[in-house]
């Protein structure tokens, strides 16, 4: 997963034309001060994954159809199938993807508990191993969806209100992110997204994410 | 004198050449020992091509980490090259198929070495789309070929898959073309060779070329079909690597203006390298005669034409970021994206190589000079490939969010492939003007006599012109058949 990065062009001293106006800057400087850093920034915290869009661009351009919509809405990355043209991570809006630049996996140059029995077992069995050269992302924790649609199959009942988890859904402890099923009205998430302050990431570029944002509140008024 | 006289056109061929000279001309690099420049361009290219294989190889070993990409920038030089070397290619192919079917017969002394050029330029190309997979081994998913690896199929919504058909369509015409302009030469050669290996060798190489009217007829039949063939893909193959951006939804890809304004410019940059190419070949192969004032004039001509279309692109471009308000589009193209961002530098030079040099061929003198055409020539090369950098790094460096912000820094391993394809390019070059007859002489004979020049000069001198042409013939005439007892 990515975390939004927090450097130095997160933000900058001139955001909008009435800053620029009031320290009186040209147009040429107003651009030039947008690539300078700000001294002190407001930070936000907005985490970033793939987005799985319902109407992706990442999918279209894939020549080998290496990526493409699941029945669950997810976009899915198939790993075997990929032959690593990375049009996919250029077209993506977000940039979400990534790439697996070498072989990480058994190779000592990079030790990521990848290289030994040991260190293996550390890893999620339940995830593949993805080899050189393919791209791979978020996958919304596919193997967990899986996993409880399988239970509630084998137990032979529907699955139930709020069951489906992803690992960082799961993890996170304030409750911030939430997953579930959209199409169940019970479930928590569905009346999160049609909550006033839901909305989508780059939104007027149509791509339809099912990742769907609050809007943070915060009072800026100094007591 | 007192009556007025209609302008002679200028001759396409120098040097009053008689059809036996012109044999002599062309089979002489072919025939004769190379010279000492030859080697020494062959050495230069062949070690920097051997470097650049060396660079492929590591970077196939270990992994595309080692360019200098990140999860920001995807492509950078490797669809940079690409896009260079296939515009490269378009003006072999204008040469031999447009000007063909528009019968200007300037093309003839030019069209071989243009089309040899268009196909080294395409090998080229056609090495980064599949060197810049991640996982190359597995390039061939790409082609839609029956398979069981189950129900997998290609996905024909992706511009990357039309460019394979694209690019190999264009191969294989250009090949076919080429080749099939080549058969009555190679069959000259032949015919002259005196060593068995090479007789044989230009034997099979000439596909049993006879000579006789119906193969005369058949080839220009087939030549005229391939030209109708290869016109539309002079405008479709440049089309489509444009759909590669046009289609995406960066700001500063998502162009309509893209298709035409990549086919000038794929016409520009290739005359260009037919300048550069021809400026180098005919001092080496010593063609002064065939390669004229006039042919460097008549591809300026074209380069003026064409460079300005670019510009109105560019200036459209601009315009168009401007004016639709959208504040994404200004950004890549004015503002911190191109003018002023940390890659002003690119695109400066841009403009300078590729809008102001051109701006000199309006000069007649400079036009006509082989060597101011030759540097400019060298500055559009520059240009365009600075304008290919500009639209892939640029656009990719400043994506929709400031977090994907990244600045593209190339390692030497992009330096060494992209040298070592300009390496192999020239070595392919230079066998190729050692071993092929680098100008269709069978063409350039027909036009040997359209200009009066001669018969102006006779005329001058105080000889008759009507017993002047009986003499000319006889010449011929005289040549043809000692011609035929150098066959036996």
């Amino acid at each position: 997963m990515h975390w939004l990065r927090i450097d130095r062009y997160y933000s900058s001293e001139v955001e909008t034309r009435e800053d620029a106006k009031e320290l009186g800057l040209s147009r040429g400087e107003t651009y030039r001060a947008l690539e300078t850093e700000a001294e002190n920034p407001e930070v936000t915290f907005q985490p970033m994954m793939c987005q799985h869009c319902n109407h992706a661009p990442c999918e279209t351009v894939c020549p080998v159809a290496a990526t493409s919509h699941g029945r669950q809405g997810q976009n899915q990355m198939a790993y075997n199938r990929c032959v690593g043209t990375r049009y996919c991570a250029n077209n993506c809006p977000y940039r979400v993807r990534r790439f697996n630049w070498f072989n990480y996996a058994n190779n000592d140059e990079f030790d990521f508990n990848m290289n030994n029995e040991y260190g293996k077992m550390v890893l999620n069995p339940d995830v593949t191993v993805r080899s050189r050269g393919v791209m791979e992302k978020c996958s919304m924790c596919i193997q967990m969806t899986q996993a409880t649609i399988l239970k509630a199959k084998r137990e032979g009942r529907a699955v139930n209100t709020d069951e489906f988890e992803t690992a960082c859904s799961s993890a996170c402890t304030t409750g911030s992110l939430v997953f579930g099923d959209v199409n169940n009205k019970e479930d928590e998430v569905t009346s999160l997204v049609e909550d006033k302050r839901a909305y989508n990431v780059l939104d007027y570029l149509q791509t339809k994410p099912n990742v769907i944002y609050q809007v943070k509140i915060k009072n800026t008024n100094e007591a | 004198m007192s009556h007025y006289e209609a302008p002679i056109r200028e001759p396409l061929v120098l040097g009053d050449k008689s059809y036996h000279d012109i044999t002599e001309d062309i089979a002489r690099p072919i025939e004769g020992k190379a010279n000492k420049n030859w080697y020494m361009a062959f050495y230069i290219s062949l070690a920097a091509m051997l470097w650049g294989f060396g660079c492929i190889f590591y970077t196939v070993g270990t992994g595309i980490g080692v360019w200098g990409l990140s999860k920001n920038i995807g492509w950078a030089w490797d669809i940079t090259n690409f896009v260079w070397w296939v515009g490269i290619g378009h003006a072999g192919t204008l040469i031999s198929a447009v000007l063909l079917l528009f019968r200007q017969k300037w093309r003839m002394a030019i069209n071989r070495s243009a089309e040899a050029m268009t196909i080294f330029a395409v090998f080229q190309a056609g090495l980064f789309p599949i060197i810049h997979m991640g996982r190359p081994w597995n390039g061939y998913w790409v082609l839609p070929i029956p398979n069981q690896f189950g129900s997998l199929w290609v996905n024909f919504n992706s511009p990357l898959l039309w460019d394979v058909f694209a690019i190999s369509t264009y191969l294989s015409v250009s090949l076919v073309f080429w080749w099939t302009g080549l058969l009555p030469d190679f069959a000259m050669i032949r015919d002259r060779a005196v060593k068995p290996f090479q007789k044989k060798i230009y034997a099979l190489l000439s596909f049993g070329w006879s000579g006789r009217a119906k193969d005369w007829q058949r080839f220009e039949e087939v030549s005229l079909v391939l030209a109708g063939l290869a016109t539309p893909l002079v405008l479709s193959v440049h089309t489509i690597v444009s759909f590669d951006f046009a289609t995406s939804i960066n700001p500063g890809w998502h162009s309509t203006i893209f298709p035409p304004y990549f086919v000038a410019g794929a016409i520009f940059s290739g005359f260009a390298m037919v300048q550069t190419l021809l400026g180098i070949m005919r001092k080496v192969t010593n063609m002064e005669d065939y390669i004229t004032r006039l042919h460097v004039e008549y591809m300026n001509i074209v380069i003026i034409l064409t460079g300005g279309i670019v510009a109105v692109a560019y200036a459209t471009e601009f315009f168009i970021a401007w004016y639709t308000g959208s504040p994404y589009e200004n950004y890549t193209y004015l503002s911190v994206g191109a003018a002023t961002g940390p890659y002003a530098w690119a695109f400066y030079s841009l403009l300078f190589f590729n809008i102001l040099t051109p701006q000199l061929l309006w000069i007649k003198k400079i036009r006509r000079s082989f060597i101011w055409s030759f540097i400019i020539s060298i500055f559009i090369n520059i240009g365009m490939w600075f304008e290919r950098f500009d639209i892939i790094a640029i656009v990719l460096s400043k994506g929709h969010l400031p977090s994907t912000w990244w600045r593209f820094e190339p390692t030497f391993v992009d330096v060494g492939i992209f040298i070592g394809t300009i390496g192999f390019f020239f070595v392919l070059f230079l066998l190729y003007a050692r071993t092929f007859p680098v100008i269709a002489q069978a063409e350039v004979k027909t036009i040997l006599k359209s200009s009066g020049e001669f018969y102006k000069k006779r005329r001058e001198q105080g000889i008759p012109t009507k017993p002047a042409i009986v003499l000319a013939d006889n010449k011929i005439t005289e040549e043809d058949s000692s011609d035929k007892k150098n066959k036996k």
